[in-house]
């Protein structure tokens, strides 16, 4: 087994009285691709903040290489370049060019000179397809070439893992392709990723591990032939039964 | 000089050679003070608005949320009190109470960029709240999750998106401030209302001197009215990219390799 990266431990999470985490226990190890599922309202989306903490977790841990992310004197500007985080939504910075998505968190957090991010970040715009419109504004890109400029973005902070909520779920069917292919080259590179997805075929071919998430809970983690084909949960064979049915 | 049997185009010709020079010095003077005072309204909205917008939760440190709640209570009080009294009464209580409170005779002119910045601010700040929270939520979670602090992605992502939307709202105040700057002639602050003032009293001619002086705050705030709708425009660029065939890709152009930056 692979050195551990994340740990999540005793999770809970309530927006009120509504508990959307219950305990959850789960843990990363390096290189590990994982594939969230399940139906929407189940807590993909707040397992995923709360592991950045862009939620606070309401109890339980979240450990990074073993230390408390929550922890006084953690510095959690460094972490979250670490661990980033690619949206549904893309969330490119509306106000900048592409090269300048990619650029002003390397200067801001890592502290790189404006050449050296300039150059790592067309590097990695490059890699995702994209080199063609560094000096294009968000607003002037379709929703594919969006999200990978999104991910090029994360990728030029040097992450060690990163975290995909629904990336292709608001994207034109004939574009989904194009993000995948980004993704897929990325998990074989060996990079650590966590992806919230409904794209099972994404799930089953490339995650090393597929976790099921139902109400709040993991009712299932395991290597995708054994989720796939002998799901041990019925709430597990009744969600693949609906979704593998359209 | 026209006499008693002279037409109003005389009086007005006569009042336009002798009184030109004061009359575009006043409308200077309004400029002046409309300008420095939206500029600086601006900045106080920009601060007051910024500080208004931070998040607070309990769960943050108790120091830090009754700060924040003291700061924004008073800032609150601040805009109420600005937003709901007539600026010419504001130039009364200021004037008057600068030099009777605490003795200090502001120099006119100051006491106007004072006061039109302040009342402008008051205003601005709202304006500027209401931009901040027009900005797409996500704005800033990308920001946070690429490793910025709250402060750092504000500053470069969400307030220069606030901004561009609050524009119109901005250019607007300016020309409000060039009419509304007319009220400093209450404290002797020598804009154009005050100017024309002079000039009618001296000969009982108001409505010529009047008609001079609307004819330039139209002209003040037309033209600047025009001009800031073609500035939005310009701002806004192309809604399409061209794309450059990959060859063409200006990649030597983009990275400079002396270190010259590309901004
Ligand atoms: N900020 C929030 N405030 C209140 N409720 C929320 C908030 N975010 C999520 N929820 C609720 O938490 C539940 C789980 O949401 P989410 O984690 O987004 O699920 P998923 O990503 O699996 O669709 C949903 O019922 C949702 O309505
Ligand atoms: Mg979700």
């Amino acid at each position: 087994m692979n050195e551990t990266v994340l740990q999540v431990r005793h999770l809970s999470k309530s927006f009120g009285d509504h508990e959307v985490l219950r305990d959850v226990d789960f843990t990363v190890s390096k290189g590990e691709v994982i594939s969230i599922i399940g139906s929407s309202g189940s807590g993909k989306s707040t397992l995923l903040r709360c592991m950045n903490l862009l939620e606070k977790p309401t109890s339980g841990e979240v450990l990074f290489h073993g230390d408390n992310i929550q922890a006084p004197g953690f510095n959690l500007q460094t972490y979250r370049a670490h661990v980033g985080m690619v949206f549904q939504s893309f969330n490119l910075f509306a106000n900048m060019t592409a090269l300048d998505n990619c650029v002003v968190g390397q200067m801001k957090v890592l502290g790189r000179s404006r050449v050296q991010a300039q150059n790592i970040a067309m590097a990695f715009l490059e890699k995702v397809g994209m080199s063609a419109y560094v000096k294009a504004k968000p607003r002037q890109l379709s929703g594919g070439q969006k999200q990978r400029v999104a991910i090029a973005r994360a990728l030029a902070m040097n992450p060690e893992v990163l975290l995909f909520d629904e990336p292709t779920s608001a994207l034109d069917p004939e574009m989904v392709g194009e993000v995948l292919t980004v993704m897929k080259d990325l998990a074989s590179t060996g990079l650590t990723m966590l992806v919230v997805t409904h794209e099972m075929g994404f799930a089953r071919d490339v995650s090393d591990r597929v976790v099921f998430m139902d109400g709040g809970v993991i009712v299932e983690s395991d290597v995708p032939e054994v989720v796939f084909t002998q799901p041990k949960h019925p709430r597990t064979r009744e969600f693949l039964a609906r979704i593998l049915e359209n | 000089m026209p006499n008693a049997q002279s037409g109003f185009f005389e009086w007005v010709f006569f009042f336009v050679r002798t009184y030109g020079p004061m009359f575009l010095q006043g409308a200077g003077t309004t400029l002046l003070i409309a300008l420095t005072g939206t500029l600086v309204g601006f900045i106080i909205g920009l601060a007051v608005g910024y500080v208004r917008a931070i998040p607070c939760a309990k769960e943050d440190g108790a120091v830090k949320y009754w700060l924040l709640k003291l700061a924004r209570t008073l800032l609150g009080v601040y805009i109420e009190v600005f937003r709901s009294t007539p600026m010419i009464v504001q130039s009364m209580v200021i004037f008057y109470g600068a030099s009777s409170v605490l003795h200090i005779n502001l120099p006119y002119l100051l006491a106007g960029f004072i006061i039109v910045s302040i009342n402008t601010g008051a205003y601005l700040s709202e304006i500027v709240r209401g931009g901040i929270q027009s900005v797409d939520p996500g704005q800033m979670e990308a920001g946070l999750a690429i490793g910025m602090t709250y402060g750092q992605t504000m500053l470069n992502v969400v307030l220069p998106q606030a901004i561009r939307n609050i524009l119109p709202a901005l250019g607007n105040e300016f020309v409000v401030n060039i009419k509304d700057t007319s009220v400093l002639n209450v404290i002797s602050v020598t804009e154009l209302y005050f100017v024309s003032k002079s000039a009618a009293g001296t000969y009982f001619k108001y409505f010529e001197v009047f008609f001079i002086t609307s004819v330039i705050y139209f002209v003040m705030t037309f033209t600047i009215t025009r001009f800031l709708r073609w500035v939005e425009k310009k701002m806004d660029g192309p809604q399409n990219y061209a794309i450059h065939g990959s060859q063409t890709v200006p990649d030597v152009e983009l990275i400079p390799k002396g270190g010259a930056t590309n901004e």
